[in-house]
């Protein structure tokens, strides 16, 4: 009930699938976050749910791709809950185009969002966390981050970028005791993923051994255990939640 | 001599450095080469310089800005044109900066971006129908030790490199079909003008958690780019090569 008690967390891509599933654990494990997408009514809505039983939650507009509204969330953390502790770095778009039938407006676009979208909101955490003596942030890539596929080259791109993006600041920022780790979700049933066909999935899941989608919860859970002390001499490092898939 | 013999490659920033030695190791074993960079006196230069020794026209410069849809196609043009076709793509380009997340700036880091990651996949977007025309192709790309471990800083480069190393694995999947392979190679510290940048004191730490105790010469990472060139690597796709003098290993 207590694993984030008093720590305040910012959460990109919070409105709904893993960003709400990591907002509604954090607040039951005692954090205060601050929810930031760009589906505006969303996030107001997923922090009111929240904020039912006490008032825990606050929306933000952010468009991880754009620094002032990354400077604008993280002073919202300070201003309505006292300091930034945790970062989630969530927000993130899928594309299943391979690489010459990418274009390159769809192209910048995923980059943009996935990867700059992530630095961005680090530089901007960084210096609200050092205030605190320290931090955890949480980046989310993907298996696609650690394997290949035949289609999503710019997805592949920006997730492989995501990982060694978050080995270069667990190095820099270890010895202000900012940790910084990378999820990697294998298939999990959210919005996100609903472009690919049904048929599609079901070929997917058959590979997986456990013979299952994994669930906005499954990935939150790692989340919440990257972003408590549970994990205070873990950075720098990768966890899968892919049912098994990448160890085939 | 032979190994290349036939086919035609395209390597970015060739005119120094690493690029540049791979396009004299490559010519030495029968390949016709064109040198893509920004450098274009420098380019000119480098190319001269590889057609005097081979003693025949095996050797071209083009104006090629990896972030430039239009200089790709122009390059490939440019193969297929004076040479008949292309065979392998070196995607060889690259920047370095040594910006940690905070003092990076947003201009810094999409140059680094734009150079280092777009340039790849471009190069591959362009290549690609070239390569199928011929049945085949191998490509390589150039990522760095930097795309497999941190360091206390260089935040752009590292991201841009990671995403080099799973674009490759990306490429190596979509185009096994095709006969194109795709493999990356990772170098240490190598000397080439780009880590000629960096200052002797930021350099002589990282040589000393070297194993080998030294930096490397662009030929060594040269020879590596030959063999996966060469159709002695025809298993090897979507895999990862290290030159680093053994820093990763430990």
């Amino acid at each position: 009930m207590d694993r984030l008690k008093g720590k305040v967390a910012l959460i990109s891509g919070g409105a709904r699938g893993q960003g709400a599933a990591e907002a509604r654990l954090f607040v039951q494990e005692g954090a205060s976050v601050v929810i930031g997408d760009v589906l505006d009514a969303e996030a107001a809505r997923t922090a009111a749910q929240i904020n039912a039983n006490r008032r825990a939650a606050a929306a933000v507009h952010l468009d991880v791709t754009r620094a002032a509204d990354w400077r604008a969330a993280v002073d919202a953390c300070g201003r309505e809950f006292g300091g930034l502790d945790i970062l989630v770095n969530n927000a993130g778009v899928f594309n299943t185009t391979g690489l010459e039938d990418t274009t390159e407006e769809l192209w910048d676009t995923i980059v943009n969002i996935n990867q700059k979208g992530v630095w961005l909101g680090m530089k901007f955490a960084v210096p609200a966390m050092r205030q605190r003596g320290g931090g955890s942030i949480i980046n989310i890539s993907s298996v696609a981050g650690l394997t290949g596929s035949t289609g999503s080259t710019a997805y592949h791109g920006t997730k492989g970028a995501v990982r060694l993006l978050t080995k270069a600041a667990a190095v820099q920022y270890g010895p202000e005791k900012i940790r910084v780790n990378s999820v990697h979700p294998g298939i999990i049933a959210t919005q996100m993923i609903d472009i690919i066909p049904k048929e599609q999935r079901e070929r997917f899941t058959s590979f997986v051994p456990l013979r299952r989608e994994g669930t906005a919860d499954d990935v939150a859970r790692m989340v919440l255990f990257l972003a408590s002390d549970d994990a205070s001499y873990v950075t720098g490092a990768e966890f899968v939640v892919d049912g098994g898939l990448t160890a085939t | 001599m032979d190994r290349l013999k036939g086919k035609v490659a395209l390597i970015s920033g060739g005119a120094r450095g690493q690029g540049a030695a791979e396009a004299r190791l490559f010519v030495g074993e029968g390949a016709r080469v064109v040198i893509g960079d920004v450098l274009d006196a420098e380019t000119a230069k480098t190319a001269d310089q590889i057609n005097s020794k081979a003693g025949t026209r095996a050797a071209m410069a083009v104006h090629l800005d990896v972030t430039r849809a239009a200089d790709w196609r122009a390059a490939v043009e440019t193969c297929t044109r004076e040479f008949g076709g292309l065979d392998i793509l070196v995607n060889n380009a690259g920047i370095a900066n040594s910006g940690g997340v905070e003092d990076t700036s947003e201009e810094e880091w999409d140059s680094v971006i734009n150079v280092n990651q777009k340039g790849v996949w471009l190069g591959m977007k362009f290549a690609v129908p070239a390569m199928r025309k011929r049945g085949g192709g191998s490509i390589v790309n150039i990522s760095s030790i930097y795309g497999i471990i941190g360091s206390g800083g260089s935040a752009a480069y590292h991201a841009s490199k990671g995403a080099v190393r799973l674009l490759t694995k990306s490429a190596a999947v979509q185009y096994a079909g095709d006969k194109i392979r795709v493999n990356s190679v990772h170098p240490g510290v190598i000397l080439t003008p780009m880590v000629e940048m960096a200052s002797r004191e930021q350099l002589q730490p990282v040589i000393d958690m070297a194993p080998m105790k030294r930096v490397a010469q662009p030929e060594e990472v040269g020879w590596c780019v030959v063999f996966l060139a060469s159709d002695e690597a025809s298993f090897v796709t979507g895999a990862e090569l290290v030159v680093d003098g053994g820093y990763t290993a430990v």
